[in-house]
């Protein structure tokens, strides 16, 4: 029969909506509550020092409203005024310097889109399938547009003496969460950033400056952002020995692997995306991204990988920024074996997890960037799984 | 070119920020401590997370142990087994320990502490002394264990390749499910029924941290039942081999507790006579207020209660003082119990 929603006349459609200023910053429409970050309560001790996710299955496009944006805190998202903010920059430099906040609005200034990805995501996913939802194996991911000030223009107003090698970025938490950077890294493209996707930063991610580190694993991005410091040797600190190291099945362990490789993951349909229309035009779709550059193609498998169709990015990969894929599929219906594989500027094809496995073992804990599977049902329903 | 922002940074500002140390020594200030010192520092600031032993409460790091485990599955990774520097122990309880009072150590605590972590690890003797001198004769059991990112030469020679577009395989078999495990927190899509409840599942392995991915999937299902582990039956007549083990074990009591003619109250109370006493009596000693609550409730330390309380303290009574993690075996339950009971008022 016919549909009341256009037969009757709807309260919406006869009464008066919130006039402006209802809410003076808005949020989202209270029929997307459940689009938000979630953690997973036994991973950690305490949420204090603790992780969540990112909803990149409920999300499209590219950039991650800073909302729900994950979080990542060795010591609690702290909160510092503007006018309390002091970066030092030290060491191996002509002259120690102390910036204000307003000292650095007065740099030339840079905006771009960069994927802050945490060494960690998919980590869970090493020894088997684990989690059940792309929020929970792929989640450590975000994806914004900065601006900020080039660390490069920082460090040259402090002058590098020549022996000066690597930095030493710090925050101003408690953890201080210190990590050494490579001196070229820091002239080349790190940003110091004090806006996210035309704002200011959010407290849990640094506001009111925080480090990017374009391409290079998300512990490196040093929120809260306090002190530079030039040497001639490399720190060896908490979280680039004991922790973001990758223990291999020898027991022994590489360090300094801040790249991330080319990864992707489909969004929907997936374990909290499944398909509720029934067979017939579905819409396939997922992100990727590359630290080694830019993401030039994503293929996708309706059948476990015995056969490939590339998708369609929505548009030109940017370096070191996540794109987005559709996949234009008619479904018949019966069950699929669901995976994506990206391609990125440098020819890197995203590997499996068995071939990744077969060179680091089970106890890698860090960087898992490997073709992810969804098993979706003939009713819909999606889980995640292994496949030979 | 320069553009004169900013102001040069003065002497006291760059003292008062720049603490790191590197491998070398570089950074280490003047001072020392020894190992009984360090001891004390870390029962009463540091104990309450990482355990009287440094053996990790809960979900807290454990910062002992774990020797020999790096290459198997599930390694436990501690100052002793992984960390490769020092410096690096020193310089991260220097500026970000006690968790939530951080900075507030002097620099002899410090040596002191990481004297004392040494120590746990079997690194050092319980008459050893830290400091500035010779902080950099200290090599950690595992400082060569660590390669420098070889991605460019182990892999990327294998993975950048043409992609295989059709026939790439004969057959697929589904090999894992996530759903078998069900670790995967409730109530998280939109609208399908939520998964199973999971909670607590990987309490004994998940990694301190997000470190986390260490959770094999494996093991949740075993460390539930760890913690459910029946307390073991008792014995009335003690059995000599079994008080002598029970007297071993008790060594990881020893710390707080003290025992025999002339004991006091220490970080815990007094355990002469513990066995068949009313809980929460031991006089002058100040007991958390559910552990009085339940002597007032009428808890007696029978054996069988006792081996419940101890095998798992924080759960048998949430929010008790005693920070102990808890004896894992039934065996060490069993002796320590009999131990108890030889010791009279």
């Amino acid at each position: 029969g016919p549909d009341p929603l256009i037969t009757e006349i709807q309260p919406w459609a006869q009464g008066l909506g919130d006039g402006v200023d209802a809410t003076p910053y808005g949020l989202p429409i209270r029929f997307e509550g459940d689009v938000v970050r979630r953690n997973v309560g036994w991973l950690t001790a305490d949420t204090i020092s603790s992780i969540n996710f990112t909803p990149i299955h409920a999300l499209d496009g590219t950039i991650t409203p800073q909302g729900c944006a994950f979080e990542r805190h060795h010591s609690g998202a702290i909160e510092l005024a503007k006018e309390d903010y002091r970066l030092m920059i030290n060491g191996l430099v002509e002259t120690p310097l102390i910036f204000t906040y307003a000292d650095l609005e007065r740099f030339p200034r840079e905006t771009r889109t960069f994927f802050l990805e945490c060494a960690a995501n998919t980590g869970m996913e090493w020894a088997g399938s684990q989690l059940n939802g792309a929020q929970f194996t792929h989640g450590m991911i975000h994806n914004m547009e900065y601006t900020g000030v080039p660390l490069r223009l920082l460090l040259e107003e402090a002058g590098v003496k020549p022996e000066g090698k690597w930095v030493l970025v710090e925050g101003a938490d408690a953890s201080s969460n210190g990590r050494s950077i490579p001196l070229e890294k820091a002239m080349d493209d790190c940003l110091v950033a004090f806006k996210a996707n035309g704002e200011a930063l959010r407290k849990e991610h640094g506001y009111p400056v925080r480090l990017c580190v374009p391409g290079w694993e998300g512990n490196m991005w040093i929120k809260w952002l306090r002190r530079i410091e030039v040497g001639d040797q490399p720190w060896e600190q908490r979280e680039e020995t004991s922790k973001y190291t990758d223990t291999l099945a020898d027991g022994t362990s590489r360090k300094w692997t801040w790249v991330m490789d080319a990864k992707s993951v489909v969004t929907s349909p997936s374990p909290q995306m499944p398909i509720k229309h029934g067979p017939g035009p579905l819409v396939i779709t997922g992100l990727a991204w590359s630290g080694r550059g830019a993401i030039t193609r994503v293929d996708v498998t309706v059948d476990g990988g015995k056969s490939w169709m590339p998708a369609r990015l929505a548009a030109p990969g940017q370096e070191m920024a996540v794109s987005r894929f559709y996949l234009d599929h008619v479904w018949d219906g019966s069950e699929m074996l669901v995976q994506s594989r990206a391609i990125d500027s440098t020819g890197y094809v995203q590997p499996t997890k068995t071939e990744l496995r077969d060179i680091r073992g089970l106890n890698s804990i860090y960087h898992n960037n490997c073709i992810q599977t969804w098993w979706v049902k003939a009713n819909g329903e999606a889980e995640n799984v292994e496949i030979s | 070119e320069k553009l004169g922002l900013g102001r040069a940074a003065l002497p006291e500002e760059l003292a008062a920020w720049d603490h790191d140390v590197r491998p070398d020594g570089l950074g280490l200030p003047e001072g020392s401590g020894d190992v009984l010192t360090g001891e004390e520092l870390f029962s009463e600031h540091c104990a309450v997370c990482h355990g009287e032993f440094a053996e990790g409460v809960d979900n807290w790091p454990k910062l002992a142990g774990g020797m020999g485990t790096l290459d198997r599955d599930d390694p436990l990774k501690t100052v002793g087994s992984y960390w490769p520097y020092l410096s690096t122990t020193w310089d991260y309880v220097h500026r970000s320990m006690p968790f939530g009072n951080a900075q507030s150590l002097s620099d002899d605590d410090v040596y002191a502490i990481v004297a004392y972590i040494l120590y746990s690890n079997d690194l050092v003797d319980d008459d050893f002394v830290l400091s500035k001198e010779n902080f950099t004769e200290v090599e950690l059991p595992n400082a060569g264990g660590f390669i420098i990112d070889d991605r460019d030469t182990t892999e990327l020679p294998l993975f950048i390749r043409e992609p295989c577009m059709t026939d790439c395989k004969e057959t697929v078999e589904i090999t894992a499910h996530a759903t078998v495990l069900d670790v995967t927190p409730n109530d998280t899509t939109d609208d399908a029924p939520a998964a199973g409840a999971a909670e607590a599942a990987t309490a004994e392995d998940p990694a301190p941290e997000v470190a986390v991915a260490e959770a094999a999937p494996e093991a949740a299902p075993e460390a539930a039942v760890e913690v459910a582990a029946e307390a073991p039956a008792q014995t009335a007549a003690a059995d000599p081999e079994l008080v002598a083990a029970g007297e071993k074990v008790f060594k990881k009591c020893a710390a707080c507790h003290k025992v025999g003619e002339g004991a006091k109250n220490a970080v815990g109370p007094v355990l002469n006579g513990i066995v068949g006493r009313t809980a929460g009596t031991v006089e002058g000693f100040k007991y958390s207020k559910p552990m009085q609550d339940a002597g007032a409730g009428g808890l007696v330390w029978t054996p069988e209660e006792l081996s419940g309380y101890l095998a798992d303290p924080k759960t048998y009574l949430p929010k008790n003082k005693m920070s102990f993690a808890g004896l894992k075996k039934d065996s060490d339950l069993e002796a320590v119990i009999a131990y108890l009971s030889t010791l009279g008022q």
